[in-house]
């Protein structure tokens, strides 16, 4: 039996002034800083973080929204420990590195109160529009960085509301759904144009946006959790862990687990069903992933979240089938156990049936046990190619095998950190931008870095 | 374990921590609980007729979020009347008459004055006297304080003045606003002054509220200088106590004061020639709890030193203090860096490049991804000791010694026959 230990709430709070001020203080200021090397949107982040300490808090935010336009969410969701904050030489030094990420957010959020642009939209640079897919991260980031460039761009979206991931996907604790929401919000307001509850291909049709948008870039991400194809799928009691932390931020009410949850699955995704469960009042929550402790792909972290929970682990056990009682719920879940064989084609051992089997009694499965990509659309787009895992591909300017698509994101990835997203869609914009004949320029990270060996002499 | 015990001028203190005269010496209950604390001394809130003080009275200098790093205040002498004073100190002596009670004075620039105060000072029971020619903001504009310290002649006069008077020791405290303080402290030898303090508060603004435009501290939307103290100043007071400690026409006891907070400080104005020292903003701060760590750090140090008492110490640095042109020009050190202690932060790299000497080299790490690489070019290296001053790590750059298998040159020796001396001088150390 396990208390909830984490409420809901966030699980990095945001810092108070004297906190923050005493943080930027601690910061070395690293010369071509590990930091920001380590950070996908290249944020310069020993300036934003001096910037704090001299109490220039709009300068320290615009340091950080020209690099990432998303670095208000950022600051909440990305997994810090192993970015930035991984990479801080005060790891070495304290074993304390400096709170980069609610730094960042003490920064971002400060403006966003303010309720200043976010960015400035340039002036009207081409007559060509571009058509974005998807308001998640990536969309966001291209159409910011498109309207930064004076090109106008319209993002569709099929969700009621937007902010892809952010608002519907990334769990509650980290980065709420009005958080997420606001942010959008103010993307708008600076010069962003989003229409949501449109699906292209039904309320749009491709021709149609072929016609009227002379680039195309699709932020899709990834679809709905892979079916396991195993007795008892389709029970009451079993959740797409998706639809669960959705249903969390966006629906509270439809957010229901039991008292005993079984969580399938060893990534980042898996972590945050178990906490969720965790805070939705389960008493017993239990993960199960098919190969061992070391394989899993939740960072080191968010595992720790897991166990602060009070989850239990069980390695080595793969789903057969989900049983239910004779009011047709889930009632347990039989598992057949493993043993780790070779190695796959990603590195990781293969798990291999040992002939066992295993029965957990509970009344709630959650499925996080990987996203199938987004085939069926992906493929209804002319000349677009995907691979094998129905992944988009692009070259590297974020180009597809149709000249008039760009894409970035997780449906090019396969899934990866909003930061990568956003990061990602950035460079398309401007991939987009130069194929119009507009003028980029560069330098959009921190300057001065060290590229090569410099070594000086004295006149 | 060493003794601590002091004789200044002839005062026997039970350890050489005093305090300064100021807010933390202005009643008699703080003066006892401050000897119950451990304080050896107490050099009494400035007796003089009493003033009216101004609301809002302080200001501070933060460093990178450490308070106080300096503070200045626009108070002036004792607000109280001088009958209280008195009768407070000769409570405290009563009850504590093992602890040194120093009456700081200052009174208008009169003869009968000065000769009053010295006595009620000595009837009530002080110790010894100090007279307060330091103070920079609003007495000064009366005609005492600093106004008499930047007269070497008033000092000496007002100095005659009270020791044609006195009974007890007279300690003359010295303003640092002038240009050469050993006029001043010539001024009070001249003058009959049994020891010297210094160095009194710095003239200052500690900073301007940018909303308002106002200096801090505000009053009623105004601000006047005031007198500038803490960690931030001791670097000044330390020359100066070496300026007056060297100087062989003053040869007098002197108590150290300015920015000292710790036993160390403490020590290293002892090691420069004060056998007693002063301390005020460090109190202002913690409170007089603070003395405890100085008693017994300053024991340990000694007794680490195998010093039996802290006179031992006293002026034991004075000989390696000189004059720029007694360095020997062949001396050359150069940076090494510990590449096991490096983390890689690049500071030294660009604090080299772009304020010294551009002697070290750098790129990006391959064992330690996302880090900096650094080396020191040593052919370059003037040895000026920056990069060791900026890395965050301890002991990682240090300064090696390179024999350069010159014979040792001043830069006054070297001047008499540049011609031939330029090829005795190490190739890039000019």
């Amino acid at each position: 039996m396990i208390p909830p230990v984490i409420p809901f709430g966030e699980i990095k709070p945001a810092l108070a002034r004297d906190e923050a001020l005493a943080e930027a203080n601690r910061c070395l200021a690293c010369y071509d800083a590990p930091c920001t090397r380590a950070c996908p949107t290249h944020i310069d982040v020993p300036s934003f973080i001096k910037k704090i300490a001299t109490d220039n808090l709009r300068g320290s935010a615009r340091a950080i929204l020209s690099a990432n336009i998303l670095g208000a969410s950022c600051a909440r969701v990305c997994p810090t420990e192993v970015l930035c904050e991984g990479a801080c030489v005060l790891n070495d030094l304290h074993h304390k590195p400096i709170k980069i990420g609610q730094l960042q957010r003490h920064a971002t959020d400060w403006l966003l109160d303010k309720r200043a642009p976010l960015f400035t939209a340039g002036a009207k640079t081409t007559d060509k529009q571009v058509a974005i897919i998807g308001a998640g991260p990536s969309g966001l980031a291209c159409a910011a960085e498109l309207a930064r460039l004076g090109i106008k761009a319209v993002i569709f979206d099929a969700n009621a509301r937007p902010g892809g991931l952010n608002t519907y996907g990334c769990a509650e604790y980290k980065i709420s759904a009005p958080f997420a929401l606001r942010e959008v919000e103010w993307l708008e307001q600076s010069g962003v144009t989003i229409k949501s509850g449109v699906t292209i291909g039904k309320d749009l049709s491709i021709p149609d946006l072929e016609r009227d948008y002379a680039a195309i870039f699709i932020g899709v991400g990834m679809g709905r959790i892979a079916r396991l194809g195993i007795p008892g799928e389709g029970l009451a009691g079993v959740w797409d862990a998706l639809d669960l932390i959705a249903a969390i931020k966006m629906d509270r009410d439809k957010a229901k687990v039991g008292e005993r949850v079984v969580v399938l699955g060893g990534g980042n995704t898996a972590i945050d069903a178990v906490t969720q469960s965790a805070m939705l009042g389960a008493r017993e929550v239990t993960l199960v992933y098919r190969r061992g402790p070391e394989e899993m792909s939740a960072y080191h972290h968010e595992q720790e979240l897991g166990r602060q929970a009070g989850c239990r682990f069980v390695f080595l056990a793969a789903p057969k089938s989900i049983s239910s009682d004779s009011a047709g719920k889930v009632a347990s879940i039989t598992l057949a156990t493993m043993k780790l064989g070779d190695a796959g084609a990603d590195g990781r051992r293969s798990p291999v049936p040992n002939g066992g089997e295993l029965t957990i009694p509970c009344d709630t499965v959650v499925m996080a046990t990987g996203q199938d990509a987004r085939k069926p659309f992906v493929s209804s787009l002319p000349g677009v190619n995907s691979d094998a895992k129905g992944r988009v591909i692009v070259d590297d300017s974020w180009r597809t095998s149709n000249p008039r698509y760009w894409a970035a994101g997780d449906c090019v990835s396969g899934g990866e950190e909003v930061v990568n997203a956003v990061a990602d869609g950035k460079q398309a914009a401007r991939s987009i931008a130069k194929s119009f004949g507009v003028a980029v320029s560069h330098g959009t990270g921190a300057a001065g870095a060290v590229t090569e060996a410099q070594e000086v002499t004295r006149g | 374990m060493a003794d601590l015990k002091v004789n200044f001028c002839g005062i026997i203190s039970p350890n050489p921590f005093w305090l300064a005269s100021a807010p933390p010496t202005n009643t008699g209950d703080q003066v006892m609980r401050a000897f119950d604390a451990g304080w050896g001394g107490a050099v009494w809130k400035t007796l003089g007729d009493p003033i009216v003080n101004v609301s809002s009275r302080y200001s501070a200098v933060e460093l990178n979020g450490q308070r106080l790093m300096g503070l200045n205040n626009i108070e002036l002498i004792t607000d109280r009347p001088l009958a209280v004073n008195f009768r407070e100190i000769a409570e405290v002596k009563k009850r504590y008459p093992k602890n040194v009670v120093i009456a700081s004075l200052m009174v208008e620039s009169k003869r009968e004055a000065w000769h009053e105060i010295v006595k009620r000072a000595e009837d009530a029971g002080a110790d010894g006297l100090e007279l307060n020619f330091g103070c920079p903001h609003g007495m000064s504009e009366r005609g005492m304080g600093a106004a008499v310290g930047q007269v070497p002649e008033y000092a000496c006069r007002i100095t005659e003045w009270a020791k044609e008077a006195a009974k007890t020791p007279v300690i003359v405290k010295l303003t640092p606003n002038i240009t050469d303080i050993t006029f001043p402290a010539r001024a009070a030898k001249k003058g009959g002054a049994d020891a010297i303090s210094l160095i009194n508060t710095i003239n200052s603004f500690t900073g301007i509220d940018l909303e308002t435009f106002t200096p801090r501290p505000a009053v009623a939307g105004k601000s006047a200088h005031g007198g500038y103290c803490g960690p931030a100043v001791k670097p000044i007071a330390l020359n100066m106590v070496a300026a007056v400690a060297t100087d062989p026409e003053v040869r007098l006891p002197i108590s150290g004061i300015g920015g000292i907070a710790t036993w160390r400080d403490a020590a290293e104005f002892m090691v420069l020639g004060a056998s007693t020292v002063q301390v005020c903003t460090a109190v202002m701060h913690h409170g007089f709890r603070i003395v405890e760590d100085m008693i017994d750090g300053l024991s340990n140090y000694l007794d680490d030193k195998g010093m039996k008492s802290v006179s031992e110490l006293v002026g034991k640095t004075l000989p390696s203090v000189s004059k720029w042109e007694d360095l020997d020009l062949n001396y050359k050190v150069v940076a090494n860096v510990d590449q096991q202690k490096c983390i890689g932060c690049g500071l030294c790299y660009v604090a080299c490049t772009d304020g010294a000497h551009q002697s070290i080299g750098a790129k990006p790490s391959e064992k330690n991804p996302g880090r900096t690489d650094v080396w020191i070019l040593e052919d370059k290296c003037v040895g000026c000791n920056l990069c060791s001053l900026v890395c965050p790590v301890e002991n990682c750059i240090s300064m090696k010694k390179i024999d350069t298998g010159r014979a040792p040159l001043t830069w006054k020796d070297y001047q008499k026959d540049p011609e031939h001396n330029k090829h005795l001088l190490v190739p890039n150390a000019h």
